[in-house]
């Protein structure tokens, strides 16, 4: 029997994601390119927060999509007949987006001389939270009907974003939904997140979302 | 939910290692995860097997030990460990604070591997 040694590894397993995301925030710093991830739930209200974002938008921040969906255009389609430069990802089956995917996003949108790419990650609260994008800012969306109870069981999730939108505030008066305790669980696990509650139906809140996004795309083209 | 992805790139720098070692084949493999991971340790089992067969590290064995979720207190500095159910409701033992940042719980690490 052949001895059995001992090799140090010593080897971060996500070490060429973090590299690869790294690349794509200097890369994007260079052209003034603010790169926004965004991550939700299935049907917490992705695309329809980026078309009231478009609209918001609309002459002071020129905004391009990179749309990520399992198999399927049909986000992507929405956002370009609103007349803003999106590229659809076919993740096939993927659970969420890596840099390298973002990459490719990115290069398509090149040309473009953007101030924000929105990526619309895939719907699941689990792995988009794992997978460095090369964002320079996460957003997630909590929606009403999905419950208040979400921190405690997606806490990295909550860990990692700059900003908070609970969504379907219309909502709220048919649920039991504890804003409070939302609130105050989600600041125990990240007392630096923005908590902002819109909803995409009526409009309402949106305004402050939109000031947010515009005094951070400002702040970035800065540097 | 991602452990594919996460099982290629164990796979990768395991061979790597392997090459520079003069590594005839991979018995055992200890890896780090933190808590705050949503692995599931048999799918990284069974991912693994599937992806190294034909490689030297074929039947190799995922030892993973899961680090704790450690927060630091933002007031007094003190750390302290805090399970995953108590994460969005706990204060600092020592002085009381809820004001926190996360220190570990997050690693995916290859520590060492045992080899012939």
């Amino acid at each position: 029997m052949e001895n059995v040694r001992l090799i140090e590894v010593k080897e971060e397993i996500m070490a060429d994601n973090n590299q690869v995301a790294a690349g794509v925030r200097e890369r994007l710093r260079n052209t003034k390119t603010m790169l926004l991830n965004l991550m939700s739930s299935p049907g917490s209200g992705k695309t329809s927060l980026i078309l009231r974002t478009v609209e918001g938008l609309k002459g002071a921040v020129k905004l391009g999509v990179i749309e990520a969906d399992i198999d399927s255009t049909v986000d992507a389609e929405k956002v370009a007949a609103r007349g803003i430069p999106a590229i659809q990802l076919r993740t096939g089956g993927f659970c969420h987006l890596d840099a390298t995917m973002v990459t490719q996003g990115i290069d398509a949108l090149a040309a473009k001389e953007l101030d924000l790419i929105i990526i619309e990650n895939v719907g699941n609260l689990v792995c988009p939270a794992e997978f460095d994008t090369g964002a320079h800012k996460n957003v997630m969306i909590l929606s009403v009907p999905e419950g208040d109870d979400k921190p405690l069981k997606y806490p990295l999730m909550f860990t990692i974003c700059d900003v908070l939108l609970v969504n379907k505030i219309d909502y709220l008066s048919l649920s039991d939904f504890d804003m409070a305790a939302l609130r105050k669980r989600v600041l125990t696990l990240n007392p630096n997140i923005k908590i902002i509650e819109v909803s995409c139906k009526t409009g309402a809140g949106i305004e402050d979302w939109i000031a947010w996004l515009k005094k951070e795309v400002e702040a970035f083209r800065l540097g | 939910m991602h452990e594919l992805p996460i099982t290629e790139s164990i796979l990768k720098i395991v061979l790597a290692h392997a090459e520079r070692n003069d590594v005839r084949r991979v018995m055992t493999i200890h890896l780090q995860v933190g808590k705050l991971s949503d692995l599931e340790d048999e799918w990284i089992q069974r991912y693994f097997d599937y992806l190294s067969k034909g490689t030297i590290a074929q039947g190799a064995e995922l030892k993973i030990e899961r680090t704790p979720i450690t927060l630091q207190c933002n007031a007094c500095a003190a750390s302290y460990p805090v399970a995953i159910a108590n994460l969005s409701d706990s204060a600092c033992p020592a002085c009381g604070q809820k004001d926190s940042k996360l220190i570990s719980g997050r690693e995916y690490y290859i520590k060492n591997m045992e080899v012939q």
